[in-house]
């Protein structure tokens, strides 16, 4: 098995230690994530996922317990820039992460912050905008392009650095259905067609479909661990109650408490259709 | 027939006039919305929606065309466009946005208020506002709105509007970027202000959503009215809907597809709405077996 | 209400005209020369000249005429009080009286000084319009940074200043748009702008400020957030993607304005 990208232990965070505004936000975290995974994390509002986030590529360091990014520990402060290179972040809001006032001059910030000659940023920028199909916005102005669009372009920036792993944090939260397709659909070919990790945050199940692993996490705890269908099975389990399965999860266990032999597992509407023809459907004649 | 509480006819805008970026942003909508009716306004991104509900309280002038609210043309000379938007109460997208005062109480004032209203019925109007979005006067009156969680912040900036008093609430997004839980007490909120009288308006981007809440659905494309109808009518022209962009909701789409595979199961707008068909479809199944066993 | 609208100085219109290849600092330095120049002009002619050469750059630059001029709509009242205080007060002795206000004297001298001053007045705005019309804020901000570096040992912070200026434009129009938003959304609460006393209006003007503050500082704290996680580290060992470089057209550019600026303080 090869070595995890990120591997957290025992982690614990606290907003303001030593003081009466004390908040413990992270309380005992363990995980490892290996090169090429997709994992959700998800949980509602106050569960530490954000926090929890901004561990894995060193912009807060743990209070206690520790994080490694390929090896490196990020309390390490040589190892910073490094860390951030290989581990790049998405954030929520499209308008706050993009700097400059042209879209290729933004892709080229992260590149030029590493210092890299002009021609390889050239290089890399016009890979990154071809990657997210941003490429005939090169030179639009960031504001007037729609938030689908806004969240490409930093998608494209991070990977002009040519990061190991992408996290979003809340990265579709603010943008309507065709942004979240849009930004959803990037990651995916990004994870499955170059090979790069993907850490989806967020608090909509339905976001995550494609994720192959998901963690659960509540009051700054993991409370699920596990591949995807089988967390969408437990997930109203969970107490806390913030979280909700996706509907089509919802919908199976309804009816698999009203007496239906359904099998578990099932989220999407197609996996669900499926199930009920075999169960109730003209298929079953076939076999009376 | 009673006048409309609202009608729109025939509203054009175009934004940015006389600009490089001059951008038409409706053309030609017509629209009449009646007292109690609960009407989800649904389209893809730049088909005009917020536009359109900027014009129904008189924030937009439209480039041509007229609004009417209860039969009085907003922008003829001697309308008072104040008392349209008290009577049309907007809650714009990210409303926890435009909270600034130090208590919640001060901040839920700051529309009545405005409208002159003697501090008593400000006092009264601010407990009832704050009851009806689920937040206790008692618990959260006199904290800063800052201090409150997305939900709460959300349902804070929504009394501050119910606290006009308005006839019509027009809603845009009111749910995105809440987390589930904060999803649900909004939408509840809204729905049981619909059950008491008010008229509801809500623009959304989620079919869920819309067939959840609304009896109407108006379906906006490129600044264009496409369809207008109950939802069941609008989910029948799935393609059209498919064209723009705009998905069916999961649990019509499960029925349509069990259908398609010849599984006798009803429409159904809702989760609810699909369990109840597909349980009473696998009842009647053994049956049905048992009849197709005889042929 | 759509303030984007009104706000025209220095929005950049992303073209590809020979006008917008020039180097920034090619730019910077000779509009900063032409405004200099501009100081010189003893007469009419020249103004005429210059306008004349500016609207070739314009054109040049393919910059839509209409929404240049919107760009002059600020400064309108500020021409105004130019040529009526001119008009009354600059005359001295010199020319004709043109007509009596009270007991202030209006004189031909008097507005002649005060059109002139006004034409100076809109050459400076268009030519500073120019520069912000055709080099994006990056290369604007690019090139103040390079022009700046020599100064550097004396303690100038050019990367830091640049890098201020470039945040600045950036947001510029968002909080434009953010302003609108909240100014429309308190309206709908029975809030009243621009009306009643200065006082009054002040104090409207709160539930605007207020909320466009926190977001503002809101908006300063994820951005740098953002900016650290994308490894920026302030102006040591950065590299920039499009470096700038003297070309022919530059040299070119300096010769014409050279030129021009000698045939502007000439003529009469």
């Amino acid at each position: 098995m090869r070595e995890p990208l990120i591997d957290v232990e025992d982690l614990r965070y606290t907003y303001h230690p030593d003081t009466p505004q004390a908040v413990r936000a992270l309380d005992g975290l363990s995980f490892s994530i290996r090169p090429g995974e997709y994992v959700g994390i998800v949980g509602g509002n106050g569960s530490g996922k954000s926090t929890l986030a901004k561990h894995l590529n060193a912009l807060l360091v743990p209070t206690a317990g520790r994080v490694r990014v390929a090896g490196l520990d990020t309390r390490d402060r040589d190892a910073t820039w490094t860390i951030r290179r290989r581990v790049g972040m998405i954030f929520q809001n499209p308008d706050n992460q993009l700097v400059a006032t042209v879209v290729e001059e933004d892709v080229a910030f992260g590149p030029e912050n590493l210092g890299l000659p002009a021609a390889v940023i050239r290089e890399r920028v016009e890979e990154a905008l071809a990657a997210v199909g941003m490429t005939e916005f090169r030179r639009r102005e960031p504001h007037l392009l729609s938030g689908g669009q806004k969240q490409r372009v930093a998608i494209a920036g991070i990977l002009a650095m040519r990061p190991d792993c992408i996290v979003l944090d809340e990265a579709t939260t603010m943008l309507d259905p065709e942004g979240r397709a849009e930004v959803l659909g990037t990651v995916k070919a990004l994870n499955q067609r170059d090979g790069i990790t993907v850490i989806l945050i967020s608090h909509a199940m339905e976001d995550l479909e494609d994720a192959d692993r998901i963690l659960a996490l509540d009051a700054g705890r993991i409370v699920l661990d596990g591949p995807t269908a089988e967390v969408f099975d437990q997930i109203e389990g969970v107490p806390g109650g913030r979280l909700d399965a996706p509907p089509m999860a919802k919908l199976a266990r309804w009816l698999r408490e009203d007496g239906l032999p359904l099998p578990k597992g099932l989220y999407t509407v197609e996996q669900l259709a499926d199930a009920l023809e075999t169960v109730l459907g003209p298929g079953t004649r076939r076999d009376v | 027939m009673p006048e409309p509480l609202i009608e729109c006819r025939d509203v054009t805008y175009t934004y940015l006039r006389g600009t490089p970026r001059e951008a038409v942003a409706l053309r030609g909508v017509t629209l009449q919305i009646s007292t109690g009716e609960a009407v989800g306004i649904i389209g893809p991104s730049g088909s005009g929606k917020s536009t359109l509900i900027q014009h129904l309280n008189g924030l937009l002038r439209p480039t041509s065309g007229t609004v009417r609210i209860a039969g009085e043309d907003l922008w003829a000379p001697r309308t008072d466009r104040r008392r349209a938007r008290q009577r049309v109460g907007l809650v714009f997208q990210f409303p926890e946005y435009q909270l600034f005062e130090e208590t919640v109480r001060r901040d839920v004032a700051y529309g009545p208020r405005n409208l002159g209203l003697p501090e008593d019925e400000i006092n009264e109007r601010v407990d009832q506002a704050l009851h009806a979005v689920s937040l206790d006067p008692a618990r959260f009156g006199d904290r800063s709105p800052f201090t409150l969680s997305g939900g709460e912040m959300r349902r804070a900036a929504l009394a501050g509007v119910l606290a006009m008093r308005p006839q019509v609430l027009v809603l845009d997004e009111p749910t995105a970027g809440l987390d589930p839980r904060g999803k649900h007490e909004v939408l509840e909120r809204v729905k049981a202000l619909h059950h008491q009288g008010l008229t509801v308006v809500l623009v959304t981007h989620s079919m869920d959503e819309a067939a959840r809440l609304a009896q109407r659905i108006v379906v906006l494309d490129a600044g264009r009215v496409m369809v207008d109808g109950s939802p069941h009518e609008i989910f029948a022209r799935e393609e059209d809907l498919q064209r723009i962009g705009l998905g069916l909701p999961q649990p019509t789409r499960l029925v349509r597809l069990l259908r398609r595979r010849g599984i006798h199961v009803g429409d159904a707008l809702t989760l609810a709405d699909a369990r109840k068909t597909i349980l009473e479809a696998a009842r009647a199944a053994p049956v049905r077996r048992e009849r197709d066993g005889t042929h | 209400m759509e303030l984007t609208r009104f706000v025209t100085i220095g929005q950049y219109l992303p073209r590809t005209s020979p006008v917008h290849r020039l180097d920034p600092r090619t730019k910077i330095l000779l509009v900063t020369g032409l405004m200099i120049v501009l100081f010189f002009v003893p007469a009419f002619a020249g103004f005429g000249l210059f306008a004349a050469f500016l609207l070739g750059l314009f054109v040049l630059g393919e910059i839509p005429l209409g929404y240049a001029l919107r760009g002059l709509r600020p400064v309108v009242f500020l021409l105004a009080l130019t040529i009526v205080l001119n008009t009354f007060f600059a005359g001295g002795a010199s020319g004709a009286e043109l007509f009596r206000l009270g007991p202030l004297i209006a004189t031909a001298g008097g507005l002649r000084t005060g059109l002139f001053v006004s034409l100076r007045l809109i050459l400076l705005v268009a030519a500073t319009s120019l520069l912000t019309f055709t080099t994006s804020p990056v290369e604007l901000t690019d090139g103040l940074e390079q022009l700046l570096r020599p100064f550097r040992r004396l303690g100038m912070p050019a990367h830091e200043l640049a890098m201020m200026m470039t945040i600045s434009l950036r947001f510029i129009p968002t909080l434009l748009e953010e302003t609108e938003k909240i100014m429309k959304a308190q309206m709908a609460r029975g809030a009243e702008f621009g009306r009643g006393s200065i006082l009054h209006r002040a104090r409207a003007l709160v539930p605007v400020l207020v909320p466009l503050m926190i977001s503002a500082f809101r908006r300063s704290e994820e951005l740098a957030l953002a900016m650290e996680a994308r490894c920026y580290h302030g102006g040591e060992g950065r590299t920039r993607m499009n470096e700038l470089r003297w070309r022919r057209a530059d040299v070119m550019a300096f010769v014409l304005a050279a030129a021009a600026s000698a045939l502007f303080v000439r003529i009469r």
